[in-house]
This record gives structure tokens, C-alpha cells and sequence, in this order.
């Protein structure tokens, strides 16, 4: 079942063009990969998923993003309730400088999720639970975020994430700045998150999308070349250009 | 005769660079050279300048207490004071200048004459001596040149101690001006007891003038309390920090997070233009505008207001302050990483929410860093303070009277007729060491603060 679909999507930062009539179907409860040579443009789609383009002055999008038939990209969107709905995880960690405890709790309190503290320290304990960190951090709820490593950081920002319950998790490029331990909890964590909620993965890897993605998007110079079930994209990609990026031709 | 000499000095070090590039140069044609060819201009330039410098100074700062030792000789017989000594030889150059205008004794004249010889061989023996050190370092400098030495080596080692020398200067500078202070500050409290400066309530130092001997002891201890001085300042710069820091923060966290660039651009330098006026100019605006404003205003509200009012110099002195504030702070909450506001913003947060619970708490010890270094210019201000808020030494509280500062009230110590040994002018010493406590103070937390900063993102 389709969750977010994307029409003839165009993105300008200025006079330049960055999307060119992207059109694409993300189903829900799966991961979506997007892969692609660095300044294809496939952050700038999963931007446009959350609206986070708006924090760019010049950032212009055209066409039509319809998530559960709603219109992202419009002006009458209530961009607060779409970022409660579609939370975002970010390629280098971006804990806040605080206790892990605020920085789950950031999301909830400012929708005022929880009535109780009571329910606020469930809410917690369960994201944190969700993002397999509970056990690292329960003891020091109270420690500032930053002090943690580089992995634990970034599963913090997944539990950040999760923390409001979203419907979709966006998430650019995870694991680029982390180790390969890290990276294989975190690609574990993304197979457990995807029972719940729709993931979009932006990845430089390869190999990482084709473990832990169902659907797999290659984007070059702007344009979505294909799209379709990973393991198609993978053995036996319809474009020619598809299949010199995954074998390692260019990119 | 001096400034000849230097200019002679500095001329021919220019000279001799080009010399000894040239000699390099020469030497390059038939042999590898062992450093650039400018390495050998500064050897030769170093050689020349910094010998025949280093003895002019000298011969400089000993000069004069040695000419006065040998004119003072003829009259160690004659059991004079130190003074008189002093005296007498004022009196001897006065009459070598021929601006002196009083009696003139043999004794006197016979002395102005040595002088005067004195002075012509010292100034013959110094041209001799420093043309002497240029010819010898100069030629020893050549040789060197002309063997191809390695160069690079001393010319390191020569920057390094023109910069050793400057560092020591402002060190020693500083050093100097502080125990300045000190000691005259110790002076003053072997005349006035500590206790009585620190605790008494009033302060009122004309009242010790006496035209001869020494004053009342009982008065010296009712005079030099410093208590209102202290109240004061800090009243008044209290007063400037309610108009500086919230105007400073908002209009900081504006230009930060809320305005696009081109209004950055432009609102930027022209709230450091503010800082950029003269106090002086602050100074008659807060006397002569804002102070029988703010007295209108209050004699309409029925209040008691005097003309000069510490809400008058409080609230100028705030409006100087604010670009310290807004543009430090602007700095520091611009220096929070993107991602971070990246990050709450995809939680769903609002500006607003942003800036209050990631962009702040984030820059908040920046922030501190710079309201502290904002306090410390309040408590230093002066000129203002003279203008608007009086010079009477009052204690209050209530921000219509007028009111007195510690850098005022050392003004008004210092001008006009002032005696040196008097504890009034001495005070002015011990003011001035307890302000430099006081700001030193501050300085010092606020640096520590603004690093601890710093180590936080890095």
C-alpha cells in the first residue's frame, strides 16, 4: 500500500535545478532506499518528504507530494503536525547538548504528548527501548547526550525520532559517519522499526541497501533513473546506468 | 640631535639590506647560497640597527642621573634634603636653557656652566661610541656575509627576540602600572585604615584639605569611607544592564536566527556603530537630552527628580553597551552547529521553540561570557557618569537622585590643584586598585567561561 506518493517533483536552490520530475511511489510499512553518486539530489527528495527544505531561502519545490492522500507541498500544510508524523534521522549525530533524557523527551513536550511525568518517563524508556540503547543508558538517563559514542549518539537521534510516534522515518545517510559495528546495530534497528513505521533510507552504500531495504530508487544527476524492488535493482536493473553504478562503473 | 642620530641609524639599516641582498646575489652567481638572498639583507640590517639601538637606549635612560650626580657633588658639603637637592638642580637646567628668571648666584651659574659642558661632552661621546658599534658591527655583519654563513639561524633567532622584547614590554608595563597603584594605594592606607575605606558610608575627601600640617586624624576616618562609591557603581551599572541585556539578547537572537541575510548584513554594523561613538558624545546626550527627560517626565508623574539622575546615566550607558551584547551574542548563538537546528526542526519544533530550548541553552555560556565582559566596560564607564549622574557622592537607591561612581569620583580627584603626598590624591590610587580587582575579577570568570565554551564543540 502506497504511503507517500510523489508526482513530477521539481526542486530549484536558486536558479538551479536540483530535481527533475521525480515521480515515485513509497510504500508503507517497508524501507525505501534511495542510492546514487553524491549531488544527485537524493537528500534533497527526502527533504522535500519532511519539508525541511523550507530552512533554505532559496529552496523552491514544485509538484505534488501526497502522503496518505494530504498535500505536503502546500502552503496551507501545518508543517509542525507533518514533522510530528515524519520524523527524520540525520547523517551526523545531532544530539542536543542536554541530558538523554531531555533529548528524547524534547519531541513529546513540544506536542504535548505526555500529561504525567509518569508518562513521559514511559515514553521514554520504551523509544529508547525501540532504538535498542536502553540498556547502555538506563543508568544514566541523567549524563548530557553528546558525551555518548558516535553509535550511541545516533541511535539517541533514532529515539528522538520515535519518541512521537511517527508514521515515516526519514533518514540521510545513518551510518556514514559511524564505525561497523555501529552501523550493523543500526541496520538491525531498521529492520525492527520497519513492523511499525515506513522508513526512507538515503545511502551512499550499497551493500546497506541491499540488506535492509525492500525497495531501492537510483537517482543521477537530478533525475529517478529506476525504481523498483531491491533485489531487481540489484541482479538485474533495467538501465544501463543503473547497472554501471551498482557494479561500480562510476559514482 | 637624538632624532638625527636614530633616523641615521634606521636609514642605514635600510642601506645595508640592500647591501647585503646584493652581496648574496653576487655570491649566487658563482655558488649555491645557504638561505635567500633577504636573509642576508636583514643579517646586515639586524647587525646594523640592533647594537647602535640598543646602546642609544641605554645611553639614554642613564644619561640624565648621571650628568645630575656629577653637578650635585659640589654641593654634598652643604647638608641639603633630597628636596632642595631637587630643587637646586631644576634650577641649574632651567638656567642651562636660559628660561630660568629668578636670582642667579655664582654657585648657581659656576653649575649651569658645567652643565651645559657636560651635557656637549655626553652628546660627543655618544655620536662617537654608536658610530664606533655601527663601523664594527657592520664590518663584523659583512664578513659574514661575504663567507656565505648560514643566515637563516640568526635571523631567526633575532625575530624571536624583537618579539620577546615587545612581549616584555606591554608585561612589564602592566606589572609597572599595577604596582603603581599599589604602592601609593599602601600610602594611602597607612593614613586611612582599610576598615574605614571599605565599610565607612561617607565619602567626602575635601573636607580633609587643611593649608598646613596634617588633618584630623578623626576627620581622615569619616571621609574616605568608599561604601556610596561602590553602591554606585554598581547601581548605575545595574541600571544599564536592565536596558542592555534584554534589548542586547533580543535584538542578538534576531539577527541570529530570524533575519535574512540582507537585513543581517546592514543591521549588523549599525548596531556596532553604537559602539563606536565617543563616551564623551554619550556623555552630553545622557546630560543635556536624556536627564531632564527623564526629570519632565517624573515632575509630571509628581516624583522629586533631579536633573541628574542615575536612571538618566544608567539607561545611556545601557544603550552604549547594547552592541557588546547583541553582537556577541548574535556570534555565539551563529556558532551553535546547523545540525542542531536541523534537528528540532524536524521534530516538529517552531522557531521560537528552537532558539528557546536548543540555540540558547546551547550559547548560553557564551552569552554569559559576554554580559560579564559588558558588566566589567558598565563599571569602568566614566565619562557618562561625570556628565549625567553628578558628583556627589550620595548612598541611594532610588534611581532619580543623583549618584557617584568610582571612576568619577577619581576624576574629580585628579583635576585641579592636587597635592602629591595628600591622602585625597591617594585615594584616587586605591579606588582605582579596587576597580581593577573588581574588573579583573569579572574578566577572568568571563574568560573562563566563554572557553569552557569553546571546548564544548570541539
Amino acid at each position: 500500500m502506497s504511503k507517500i506518493k510523489a508526482e513530477n517533483v521539481n526542486v530549484y536552490y536558486g536558479s538551479k535545478q536540483a530535481l527533475f520530475d521525480v515521480s515515485i511511489d513509497i510504500a508503507e510499512k517497508e524501507v525505501t532506499a534511495l542510492i546514487g553518486p553524491s549531488g544527485c539530489g537524493k537528500s534533497t527528495f527526502l527533504r522535500c518528504l519532511n519539508r525541511m527544505n523550507d530552512v533554505i531561502e532559496i529552496c523552491k519545490v514544485e509538484g505534488s507530494i501526497k502522503m496518505d492522500n494530504l498535500e505536503l507541498n502546500s502552503r496551507k500544510l501545518d508543517v509542525v503536525r507533518l514533522r510530528e508524523n515524519v520524523g527524520m534521522v540525520f547523517q551526523k549525530p545531532n544530539p542536543f547538548p542536554k541530558t538523554i533524557y531531555e533529548n528524547v523527551a524534547y519531541g513529546p513536550t513540544i506536542h504535548g504528548i505526555a500529561q504525567s511525568k509518569e508518562e513521559m518517563d514511559q515514553i521514554v524508556e520504551t523509544s529508547l527501548k525501540k532504538a535498542a540503547l536502553w540498556n547502555e543508558v538506563k543508568d544514566r538517563l541523567d549524563e548530557i547526550g553528546t558525551g555518548l559514542s558516535g553509535g550511541q549518539q545516533q541511535r539517541l537521534c533514532i529515539a528522538r525520532a520515535i519518541s512521537v510516534s511517527p508514521e515515516v522515518i526519514l533518514m540521510d545517510e545513518p551510518c556514514s559517519a559511524l564505525d561497523p559495528i555501529a552501523t550493523a546495530q543500526i541496520e538491525e534497528l531498521i529492520d525492527d522499526l520497519k513492523k511499525e513505521v515506513t522508513i526512507v533510507i538515503v545511502t551512499h552504500s550499497m551493500s546497506q541497501a541491499a540488506r535492509v531495504s525492500q525497495k531501492t530508487g537510483f537517482f543521477h544527476l537530478g533525475k529517478l533513473i529506476e525504481f523498483g524492488p531491491t533485489d531487481k535493482i540489484f541482479k538485474n536493473p533495467d538501465n544501463q546506468q543503473t547497472q554501471d553504478y551498482i557494479t561500480g562503473r562510476f559514482g | 640631535m637624538n632624532l638625527i642620530l636614530v633616523t641615521f641609524i634606521i636609514l642605514l639599516a635600510f642601506t645595508s639590506y640592500y647591501f647585503g641582498r646584493k652581496k648574496a646575489l653576487v655570491i649566487q652567481s658563482s655558488q649555491r647560497l645557504t638561505a635567500l638572498p633577504k636573509f642576508y639583507g636583514y643579517y646586515l640590517a639586524a647587525w646594523c640597527a640592533a647594537p647602535a639601538l640598543i646602546i642609544f637606549a641605554l645611553w639614554s635612560v642613564f644619561e640624565p642621573s648621571i650628568v645630575k650626580t656629577f653637578i650635585l657633588q659640589d654641593y654634598t658639603d652643604q647638608n641639603l634634603t633630597k628636596n632642595e637637592l631637587q630643587l637646586i638642580y631644576t634650577k641649574v637646567k632651567a638656567l642651562a636653557a636660559g628660561t630660568y628668571t629668578g636670582n642667579i648666584t655664582n654657585f648657581l651659574d659656576e653649575s649651569a656652566n658645567k652643565y651645559i659642558q657636560l651635557k656637549g661632552i655626553a652628546n660627543s661621546a655618544k655620536v662617537a661610541i654608536i658610530l664606533a658599534i655601527l663601523i664594527f658591527s657592520l664590518s663584523f655583519a659583512y664578513r659574514s656575509v661575504q663567507k656565505n654563513d648560514r643566515m637563516r639561524e640568526p635571523v631567526e633567532i633575532f625575530l624571536k627576540w624583537v618579539l620577546f622584547v615587545a612581549s616584555l614590554g606591554a608585561v612589564l608595563v602592566t606589572i609597572g602600572i599595577v604596582f603603581s597603584l599599589l604602592f601609593e594605594a599602601i600610602r594611602f592606607f597607612q593614613a586611612v585604615k582599610i576598615f574605614d575605606f571599605i565599610f565607612g558610608t561617607h565619602w567626602y575627601p575635601a573636607k580633609t584639605f587643611v593649608r598646613d600640617g596634617q588633618p584630623d586624624p578623626e576627620l581622615m576616618k569619616d571621609a574616605f569611607g568608599a561604601v556610596p562609591l561602590f553602591a554606585g557603581t554598581f547601581f548605575i551599572a545595574f541600571i544599564a544592564m536592565c536596558v542592555a541585556i534584554p534589548i542586547g539578547l533580543l535584538s542578538g537572537i534576531y539577527l541570529s536566527e530570524y533575519a535574512g541575510r540582507g537585513v543581517r548584513k546592514y543591521a549588523k554594523p549599525i548596531i556596532e556603530i553604537l559602539a563606536g561613538i565617543p563616551t564623551v558624545v554619550y556623555g552630553f546626550f545622557a546630560a543635556l537630552t536624556v536627564g531632564p527627560f527623564v526629570k519632565e517626565i517624573g515632575n509630571a508623574m509628581g516624583l522629586q527628580v533631579s536633573a541628574e539622575s542615575a536612571l538618566a546615566a544608567g539607561a545611556v550607558m545601557g544603550v552604549m553597551i547594547i552592541p557588546f551584547i547583541s553582537s556577541l551574542s548574535d556570534d555565539v548563538m551563529t556558532a551553535v552547529p546547523q545540525n542542531l537546528r536541523d534537528g528540532s526542526y524536524a521534530m516538529g519544533a517552531t522557531k521560537s521553540e528552537t532558539v528557546k530550548k536548543v540555540i540558547f541553552p546551547a550559547a548560553l555560556p557564551g552569552i554569559v561570557g559576554s554580559i560579564l565582559l559588558a558588566v566589567s566596560r558598565a563599571i569602568g564607564e566614566t565619562m557618562i557618569v561625570v556628565m549625567a549622574s553628578g558628583l556627589a557622592a550620595n548612598l541611594t537607591m532610588n534611581p532619580l537622585e543623583s549618584t557617584s561612581t568610582i571612576t568619577a569620583q577619581i576624576v574629580v580627584i585628579l583635576i585641579g590643584d592636587q597635592q602629591f603626598g595628600d591622602p585625597k590624591t591617594q585615594s584616587a590610587f586605591a579606588l582605582g586598585i579596587s576597580l581593577f580587582i573588581v574588573t579583573l575579577f569579572l574578566n577572568v570568570i568571563a574568560l573562563s567561561v566563554v572557553k569552557k565554551y569553546r571546548e564544548k564543540y570541539e
